[in-house]
């Protein structure tokens, strides 16, 4: 499979009143089609950073980010963005905060508003396309969030911190549930995370980054016997323990 | 969400609690009623009994009088005049306000360079500034409503640009991350989410709106209630001078209960949660 997106040799450097900062440092990696690749790294070290570089929101100091072999210098279409909440605007139905993408991108037309539906009849979510968010439970929510990324038919899937802001019940029903459709619809996906268990369960390959500056400090492929397996099942593998291992080794937390 | 709905039996403790509420309620209504009517039987008793004068405090009975009058001393007419003012000067408020505020939320640099002016211009009492606005705009109705205005400007956009700038930023850049721009931000998320910013403005300007154009009604006018006010006291027609309070008392409170009303239909219109 070729290669869908490329972070190639990006730094990032903030100017403050105070003085520099050097958030990323000669950040390269690629992430093939229909791969999920995680980010994990420590707190603080620009992981946001890079996604929002990805996404196209922010200018990187040096460096560039291809997708299909070209440059991003805007917010590109084919990218989809999930942030830490699910944002879902309280004064819309759950229909229409699934096409809000759609609207702003002025893509509202029959045949997408369609292919909406056919995603919230899809995922569950039909019967209460009358509702409000309000009346959703947290893990409906994210699904309403996604279903509104999906509707703009994004190439590449962006999580940040997705998960992050559910409860831990939720949040782990949540995982299976995303990365059941994201593969499903064969996306392609680069995940934040600070949380190693997340990253080892959904993704492919795990990219770890190291203390600010933050550069590669270790790829690491994740292979289960069974590839079909969910997150929730990954968990459960003898082989789970060793990579989170490895990984925390890598991170170096200290206290 | 609350079970409101009477067909599930309530438990004795609920119906307790209920009842409860409800009999606090109404022995508050009570109080407060019985305070009014108390002040005027008393207002009314010591001013027959000559324990008060009169002349210089007015009586309820003459009060209603005059209020029966309404058709020969004019009140009408100058209720109608200083509402009309009021209301004027309240959606130019509201209206300039808001379009100020959504201008400097555009750009930050307009917001930074302007920031200054407006906390001065906010400090500033602005009926300081009636004798400039007569020389400006001439002695008449256009001097009150440019003081009603002023009064309530500075105000609405503070307030409104507040609001605009405390909108929950993962939520302006989730619509980000679609392309939105400026114009989409904005309509999408910041203006619907600020609903209550704009009905809590509107509830304080249309009081700072009435108490503008008072003012200008004292400094200039030849109509209104204001001026019914000022010439009363003048002419020690105090009868003249209570009603006109009094009148301009209900009418405050119900523009003020008109705001409190459009903001239930356009909430109730707008959230769900319940």
């Amino acid at each position: 499979m070729e290669d869908m997106l490329t972070v190639e040799r990006i730094s990032q450097t903030y100017q403050a009143e105070n003085g520099e900062l050097t958030a990323l440092e000669e950040i390269s990696f690629s992430v093939k089609e229909g791969e999920f690749v995680s980010i994990v790294g420590p707190s603080g070290c620009g992981k946001s950073t890079l996604l929002s570089i990805v996404a196209g929101m922010i200018r990187p100091t040096y460096g560039t980010v291809f997708l299909h072999g070209e440059p991003v210098t805007g917010i590109s279409p084919s990218i989809g963005y999930m942030l830490q909440r699910d944002n879902l605007l309280e004064w819309r139905n759950i229909a229409q905060n699934a096409i809000l993408g759609l609207e702003i991108r002025k893509q509202a037309t029959p045949e997408n508003i369609a292919y909406a539906n056919s995603l919230l009849k899809a995922y569950g979510l039909w019967e209460f396309r009358d509702k409000y968010p309000s009346q959703l439970s947290g893990g409906m929510r994210q699904r309403a969030a996604l279903i509104r990324t999906l509707a703009v038919k994004p190439e590449v899937f962006l999580l940040d911190e997705a998960f992050s802001a559910l409860d831990y019940q939720t949040r782990l029903a949540v995982t299976d549930d995303v990365h059941r459709i994201l593969k499903k619809e064969k996306k392609t996906t680069l995940m934040v995370t600070h949380d190693i268990s997340e990253s080892i369960s959904m993704s492919d390959r795990v990219i770890v980054l190291s203390r600010r500056p933050a550069h590669i400090a270790k790829i690491l492929k994740i292979d289960f016997a069974d590839p079909d397996l969910t997150p929730l099942e990954k968990r459960k593998q003898h082989q789970f323990q060793d990579y989170f291992n490895t990984i925390w080794k890598e991170l170096d937390v200290h206290v | 969400m609350y079970n409101q709905t009477p067909a599930v039996p309530v438990s004795k403790e609920r119906a307790a609690y209920l009842q409860r509420q409800k009999r606090k309620k109404r022995g508050i209504r009570i109080v407060q009623i019985s305070i009014v009517v108390v002040i005027v039987a008393m207002w009314e008793l010591l001013a027959n009994l000559g324990i008060i004068d009169s002349f210089i405090m007015s009586q309820p009975s003459r009060m209603v009088k005059t209020l029966m009058n309404l058709g020969d001393n004019g009140l009408l007419t100058h209720l109608g005049v200083t509402c009309m003012e009021t209301l004027i000067g309240f959606l130019l408020g509201t209206g300039l306000g808001v379009g100020i505020a959504v201008l400097l939320w555009w750009s930050q640099t307009l917001s930074q360079i302007f920031e200054p002016f407006l906390v001065v211009l906010n400090a500033l009492p602005k009926i300081a500034l009636g004798p400039v606005f007569i020389v400006w705009v001439g002695a008449g109705m256009q001097a009150i409503i440019v003081m009603a205005l002023a009064i309530s400007l500075i105000v609405t956009v503070l307030e409104m640009l507040n609001g605009f700038l405390n909108t929950e930023e993962e939520m302006v850049k989730m619509v980000r991350t679609f392309g939105a721009n400026r114009r989409q931000e904005f309509t999408t998320v910041v203006m619907p989410s600020n609903l209550h910013t704009l009905f809590h403005s509107m509830k304080v300007n249309i009081g700072l709106s009435l108490v503008g154009v008072i003012a200008g009604e004292f400094l200039v006018s030849k109509a209104g209630l204001g001026y019914l006010i000022v010439y009363g006291g003048q002419v020690f027609k105090l009868d003249l001078v209570m009603t006109s309070v009094v009148i301009l008392a209900v009418v405050a409170a119900l523009l003020y209960q008109s705001v409190v009303v459009a903001e239930r239909l356009v909430t109730r219109k707008m959230s769900h949660s319940n």
